[in-house]
């Protein structure tokens, strides 16, 4: 009722609150390049494009690497036809590679990018907030 | 006996699903509690929920069922389906979570601000989602009449109903509880009789799985055929037929009546029309083309391609990804998910492979999607045997619920922002809507192999949502138009393909192969379109894409003001 007799406004309506919570912290953007990010200068498109491009040729480069290593295997079974047939530890190469290898290989794979990936945004949040 | 433990395992499965849906649904209050748990859920409640959701009937008795008549080309699928979240971690974990969409149309229209391209990607998610759900059911079909001998309608119908009440009553955030509890019930069902069964095997003496000889009934073995069934006898073997005396089946293409028939020890298998026999030595050696698949070295590229690019596309994936608080935890949560699959998926070839010894009789009825099923009763037997096999009816179970419910959350939510006004009744009526359909689809078409069903749904997913996600996320020169031809060459190609591969249209040679396995070539052509198409129509590029890649790629911390 106070906000009524100092104001000409009405009130605000009741609003249903259905957006989350959201884990980051609202800051007013209040150092330089911080706003130059947010408000899409020169600066800021120049700094986001590099983050970008990081994260991209990291996300590539792992691509590529598993890529191959996996996507490799089906043509070394029709070009070098031996590699079928070769056992290791009483188990066929092919099964052992793809039933029980390639798992542990996978979430190594999918460790080292987060770990990278993360790296890259610290480097960015630090170069962001350092000027 | 063996029944009444297989009818407790699904109803004990069915009552825990539904009553930690309902514990959940005194939580969701509003329409986006309903849709995405309101972004509360933790990451290792959110990577158990996603695995709980991604290992469907494909991954609980399909790839046993492929591995068992196909061989070892068929260790692609699972591989694929790990190896899908590796790229999708890779390519758009972080900036989809960023991006604040819920489903991929979300994203089409915060990305590309286009109402048309959003309503274009509505029908793809929903026609990937029903392509993916009919073969949950026919599963769930499949698994009843293994368990109990009921009507494959059965189980269908029994799995359409609890995933409807539970999704229309409960919303997401009791699908999280559901989805994360059945991912560990899964695990357990399908690891605990699997080291049963080694020890059995290495009881029996190891015996061999890569010999010269195609599978042979070890002992005398009597099949019980429902229906009538044409099977390729290779050598001669009389059989005693129920109420008709011994019959001599010449080499050639027989017809077995409804009945039993019992073959003697040692005799050669004969095989359903559908599957070739092959030896042990060819079944375990890649590219060999082990049960008749021709071309093998296509069919595996264009499943590779498939399943790595597909997995990112499939909806009731993306719609968990923004249960993560923020980017990073995406990450985090998708590099959990790679384990927990990672150890699932360890499982499913060790009964594909006992069952060339010990179940060799499904390659006569052709029912091999339930050799995870049999094989605890034919290898260990008694008490056992049948206890074993309720737990993996139960995971079984734990797996058409959770990926069925999953995906009718968003082919449900879908219908509601695009179909229907967004309010809780309608997200209810949506469910029906979303579960009835593919019932029909399911009850009508006779059954393919699961798993190949679930290759198809992934095949349209990496043809469409794929280029349309990665393109969208790292691409600034992207535009509607570009992304609306994509979509469009790319989907409806898949859909040719899929419906001719569901009809039987070409079932020799290279167009059967092009056909059955179509990412090959769709998944080129959508990128290609979308690419060729945005660059001719560069006007086009939204204004504010500057503004949207920020959003996508900057991390939260910094606290910008494009973050919600």
């Amino acid at each position: 009722m106070k906000e009524r007799e100092q104001g000409a406004e009405e009130p605000p309506k009741r609003v249903a609150v259905t957006s989350p919570r959201t884990v980051a912290v609202r800051r007013p953007p209040g150092r330089q390049t911080l706003r130059a990010l947010d408000e899409q200068d020169v600066v800021g498109e120049l700094l986001i494009r590099s983050l970008i491009r990081a994260q991209l040729l990291l996300g590539l480069r792992l691509a590529v690497v598993f890529g191959s290593l996996l996507g490799g295997l089906p043509l070394a079974f029709a070009v070098v036809p031996a590699t079928r047939d070769v056992t290791l530890f009483g188990i066929a190469l092919p099964w052992l590679v793809l039933g029980l290898l390639v798992y542990p290989t996978l979430v190594g794979g999918g460790w080292l990018y987060v770990r990278q990936a993360e790296r890259n945004e610290r480097d960015f949040v630090e170069l962001v907030e350092r000027s | 006996m063996r029944h009444s433990y297989d009818l407790a395992a699904v109803a004990l499965v069915v009552v825990l699903t539904l009553g930690i849906g309902f514990y959940g649904l005194r939580l969701a209050r509003t329409t986006s509690d309903f849709l995405v748990a309101s972004r509360a859920v933790s990451p290792l409640w959110n990577a158990s929920a996603i695995s709980g959701e991604y290992l469907s009937a494909a991954s609980f008795l399909g790839i046993a069922g492929l591995v068992f008549a196909y061989g070892a080309d068929m260790l692609w699928y699972p591989v694929g389906f790990v190896a899908g979240y590796l790229v999708l971690l890779l390519m758009v974990a972080a900036p989809l979570r960023r991006s604040g969409a819920y489903t991929v149309p979300d994203f089409a229209e915060a990305r590309l601000g286009s109402p048309a391209v959003r309503r274009l990607a509505s029908v793809f998610v929903v026609a990937i989602g029903w392509l993916y759900l009919v073969p949950q059911l026919q599963g769930a079909g499949l698994t009843l009449r293994a368990a109990t001998g009921a009507p494959v309608e059965v189980g269908a119908v029994l799995v359409a109903v609890v995933v409807t009440v539970n999704v229309a009553g409960g919303g997401m955030r009791s699908a999280t509880f559901v989805q994360a509890f059945q991912y560990w019930l899964k695990l357990t069902a399908i690891t605990v009789p699997a080291l049963f069964l080694l020890l059995a095997w290495q009881g029996d003496g190891s015996p061999d799985l890569a010999g010269p000889d195609g599978p042979v009934f070890r002992e005398t073995t009597s099949v019980q055929l429902d229906s009538a069934v044409t099977v390729e006898v290779t050598v001669p073997v009389t059989v005693q037929l129920a109420g008709a005396g011994p019959r001599l089946l010449e080499p050639g293409l027989q017809t077995l009546a409804a009945g039993t028939v019992v073959f003697p020890a040692g005799a050669a298998v004969p095989h359903v029309d559908d599957i070739s026999s092959a030896t042990g030595e060819q079944w375990a050696r890649p590219l060999s083309g082990a049960g008749g698949l021709e071309h093998p070295l296509y069919a595996t590229y264009a499943l590779v391609l498939a399943t790595f690019l597909g997995t990112m596309g499939l909806p009731h994936v993306l719609v968990r990804f923004y249960t993560n608080p923020d980017g990073a935890a995406a990450r985090r949560t998708t590099l959990v998910v790679l384990a927990l699959l990672g150890a699932f998926y360890l499982v499913p070839t060790v009964y594909g492979a006992l069952g060339r010894l010990y179940t060799p009789e499904l390659l006569l009825t052709g029912r091999t999607d339930t050799v995870v099923l049999v094989l605890p009763g034919a290898l260990i037997g008694g008490l056992g045997g049948d206890l074993l096999e309720a737990l993996l009816v139960a995971g079984a179970f734990a797996a058409f619920l959770s990926t069925s419910s999953g995906l009718l959350v968003s082919t449900a939510g879908v219908l509601v922002q695009d179909v229907l006004r967004g309010t809780v009744r309608d997200f209810r009526r949506a469910s029906v809507a979303a579960a009835a359909i593919p019932l029909a689809i399911a009850l009508m078409l006779s059954s393919l192999p699961i798993g190949q069903v679930v290759g198809l749904a992934f095949a349209m997913a990496a043809a469409t949502f794929c280029p349309l996600l990665v393109l969208g996320i790292w691409w600034r020169g992207l535009t509607p138009p570009g992304a609306a031809a994509g979509l469009l060459a790319g989907g409806g190609l898949s859909a040719a393909a899929v419906l001719s591969t569901l009809a039987g249209l070409a079932d020799r040679g290279w167009p059967a192969a092009l056909l059955a396995q179509p990412a090959a070539w769709t998944v080129p052509t959508a990128f290609a379109v979308m690419v060729v198409v945005s660059l001719a129509t560069r006007s086009r590029v939204p204004a504010d894409v500057g503004r949207t890649m920020l959003r996508l790629h900057a991390p939260e911390s910094l606290g910008l003001s494009r973050h919600r």
